[in-house]
């Protein structure tokens, strides 16, 4: 009885009231552009090449070893303490590819520029977003691989950045795929 | 503003929302509890079960009821998960092995939640649905009820009677839990977790190409989820992932959700004992630790200690840019000391002492707040244990709440809070001394050991976080796991029952100016230091062993 109640009306239920009133969330912040489903606001994408803005690393994700009908990925962090070696190895390597990456002519990237989400794997291996600081130091990077201007890039940064709700909940963050979105756009203006 | 100043706005904002809903949810609930009348449903469902909600039952039979509902329950989901490879509605996911089914049907009826599984490859709309959800509510209401049935022991006397299992069962899924979760579901939707049941379907990507994701039924589970303290995540990645927890707001959300009901049933107690004050003193308990636990997280996690934290230049590992370091060291704290389990960053790559804080809090019996309902009668067996230190102390026979403790309740009191270091400490040294068990370790050394240590510990008490580096998906930790949940849940119940059935039968005795004032701050200070000193005695050669050594290295 408890089961029909808990189990069978009350997720019906609240899906119904979901889908009437949310659609678009309750979907998965499905976002398009050019016309096709480029992914979700909400879930973080790998594989974006030097052109576009990076995303955090995603050493936790895995993919499906049951079900294998399908190619499901999975959500996950790496687990990996502070203190192992693996992960300090990996930290310094990203550190250094991001120093790297984003050093243009007349724009020399210093390691103690480049903040911790940028060298470190989030709980999801999904997360959506950057921080500021972290956007901040792509921006050289993308206005010369672009033919953009240093000015229009960032003003284009500064633009998708989100503060904390409300002034203090959270932190502030970037979301990668609306910015390379826009990014794409503005581009494609020339 | 800095991250360390957000931080700790968003604790007081926290607490405010807290302190808000205080009064009104714990009286509604002792209201709930207390009502001789019935809904409608709820006869359809007395009927259905062929239960007299009526009759008064004694420990023993409310204990019966307890064990018997469970037993069924964890039959059933067992079954559910046996047999998904033909069940309708499953994605075709193939039926779960038996010791895996064995360990989640145990974890979920336990209220522990603990998963060895990967949610988005294993279970299907079905099991999620219909099964694991269902005992997010109904796991979550045993444990009120039991609590309830201690309320009543201190309450009622010269009496064996304790109220009816079947109907605070029943009432607190359909009148507490069930009203509370659909509005909380809600305002997740809004906020973007998902809620439908478009099965496995491909999104394109930025760059090409297409993923495959699962929808679900998302958000009405995650509700209940923090609602009921159980943690089990619709994902893997738990309430990491930005389907389960999308902004900021829902994270704080989440963690209020968590909270509400384990410290506003302090309210419920002091209600029904007839001294709001009483409960205010086990309310000021529960929240002097929870806050200090809070201010030791943020201090170890902001501090980033450890090499390859130093290395990246704060504590981001495992954590969400949206979170950032202060909410998510507020969130492990309070899912640490609940039994939630549910986890918005990954602990395993926390500081060492960080790790440690999150295992501390689990073997202080998650009392402050605790479960729903777990945290209440955990915390008053602690208030046992106090009021007898003290009497030890001054030569007076100690009473709590009017009633003696006695030579039967202090062996009560004493078996319960033995049942659980008894489980972690010997389960873990036996994992430890094996041969094979280790080698599911994902890291070496003492961040090792802290995973065997944290399993054992999280499985006991009912949370179901874990040290997810840990490979758990072996038929011995299965097997054992499932074993150290089941016996962390019910022996502490046997007690705690009985412990009740002996109290209602007693007179009560009249207060003089010789007896220990239990709703003062003085007491709230022995039952502080009662709780930290009898815990730290009993872990701390396995703690020195474990996160200690990792931190202070």
């Amino acid at each position: 009885m408890l089961t029909l109640v808990t189990g069978v009306v009350y997720p019906l239920v609240v899906t119904g009231i979901a889908q009437g009133l949310f659609p678009g969330k309750a979907n998965g912040s499905e976002i398009k552009a050019d016309g096709r489903v480029v992914g979700s606001s909400l879930i973080g994408q790998q594989g974006y090449s030097l052109d576009y803005f990076q995303p955090r690393p995603a050493n936790g994700l895995g993919e499906n070893s049951v079900n294998t009908q399908y190619k499901l990925i999975l959500s996950g962090a790496t687990n990996l303490s502070a203190d192992n070696q693996r992960l300090v190895k990996s930290v310094e390597e990203a550190k250094a590819k991001v120093v790297k990456d984003n050093s243009t002519p007349g724009h020399e990237v210093k390691p103690s520029q480049v903040p911790p989400d940028a060298v470190t794997s989030s709980g999801s291996g999904l997360d959506p977003d950057i921080s500021p600081a972290y956007a901040d130091l792509q921006v050289h990077r993308v206005a010369e691989r672009n033919g953009l201007t240093v000015a229009q890039v960032q003003k284009l940064v500064d633009d998708h950045t989100e503060g904390r709700t409300l002034g203090f909940i959270g932190e502030p963050r970037v979301n990668v795929l609306e910015l390379n979105i826009a990014l794409k756009d503005l581009v494609a203006k020339g | 503003m800095s991250p360390v100043l957000a931080g700790v706005l968003q604790l007081l904002a926290l607490i405010a929302a807290l302190a808000l809903v205080y009064v009104p949810a714990g009286t509604y609930m002792a209201r709930v509890y207390s009502s001789k009348k019935h809904l409608r449903i709820e006869k359809w469902v007395y009927k259905g079960i062929g239960a007299n909600p009526d009759t008064e039952m004694t420990w023993s039979a409310y204990l019966r009821g307890v064990l018997a509902f469970s037993a069924v329950g964890v039959l059933f989901l067992y079954l559910l998960m046996r047999l998904q490879g033909v069940l309708p509605g499953s994605l075709g996911f193939s039926s779960v092995n038996p010791a895996q089914s064995f360990n989640t049907a145990v974890s979920f009826v336990t209220n522990t939640n603990w998963q060895s599984y990967y949610g988005e490859q294993t279970m299907g709309h079905v099991v999620q649905t219909a099964g694991l959800a269902v005992q997010n509510f109904v796991s979550a209401a045993v444990g009120m009820a039991v609590a309830v049935a201690l309320v009543r022991g201190f309450a009622r006397s010269r009496t064996g009677e304790l109220g009816n299992f079947w109907s605070d069962l029943v009432r607190g899924t359909l009148r507490i839990l069930l009203p509370a979760a659909a509005i909380a579901a809600i305002v997740l939707v809004a906020c973007g977790v998902i809620q439908n049941f478009s099965g496995i379907h491909e999104v394109g990507q930025f760059m090409g190409g297409s993923q495959q994701w699962n929808g679900g039924a998302v958000a009405s589970q995650e509700a209940i989820k923090e609602v009921g303290t159980n943690g089990g995540g619709y994902f893997n990645a738990n309430s990491a992932h930005p389907f389960e927890n999308p902004t900021p707001f829902t994270n704080l959300f989440e963690i209020f959700l968590i909270l509400v009901i384990p410290f506003s049933l302090t309210r419920t107690f002091g209600v029904m004992v007839g001294s709001v004050k009483q409960g205010y003193a086990i309310l000021a308990t529960m929240f002097t630790i929870w806050l200090g636990f809070v201010a030791l997280m943020m201090w170890t996690e902001f501090a980033h200690h450890g090499p390859a934290l130093q290395a990246a230049g704060g504590a981001y590992e495992g954590k969400e840019v949206r979170f950032g370091v202060g909410a998510s060291s507020i969130f492990a704290v309070s899912t640490t000391l609940t039994s939630t389990g549910a986890v918005d960053s990954f602990h395993s790559s926390f500081t060492g002492l960080g790790g440690g804080i999150t295992m501390l809090g689990m073997m202080l019996g998650e009392i402050a707040p605790g479960g729903v309902g777990s945290g209440l009668y955990g915390m008053l067996i602690m208030a046992v244990i106090a009021v007898f230190i003290a009497g030890l102390m001054v030569g007076r026979t100690p009473e709590y709440l009017g009633k003696k403790i006695g030579t039967r309740e202090i062996k009560l009191a004493a078996c319960y809070i033995l049942i659980t270091p008894a489980l972690v400490l010997v389960f873990t040294a036996v994992s430890m001394a094996l041969p094979t068990p280790p080698h599911s370790m994902l890291n070496s050394g003492a961040h090792g050991f802290s995973e065997v240590l944290y399993a054992f510990t999280s499985a006991s008490n009912n949370n179901g976080s874990a040290f997810a580096g840990l490979n758990a998906n072996t038929d011995w930790f299965n097997t054992m796991t499932g074993l150290a949940m089941l016996l962390g849940r019910f022996l502490p119940m046997v007690f705690v029952l009985a412990l009740a059935g002996s109290l209602a039968e007693q007179k009560p005795v009249p207060v003089t100016a010789g007896t220990l004032r239990t709703e003062k701050p003085l007491f709230t200070g022995l039952l502080v230091g009662a709780i930290l000193i009898i815990t730290g005695l009993t872990y701390f050669p396995a703690l020195a062993l474990g996160p200690l050594a990792e931190g202070l290295a």
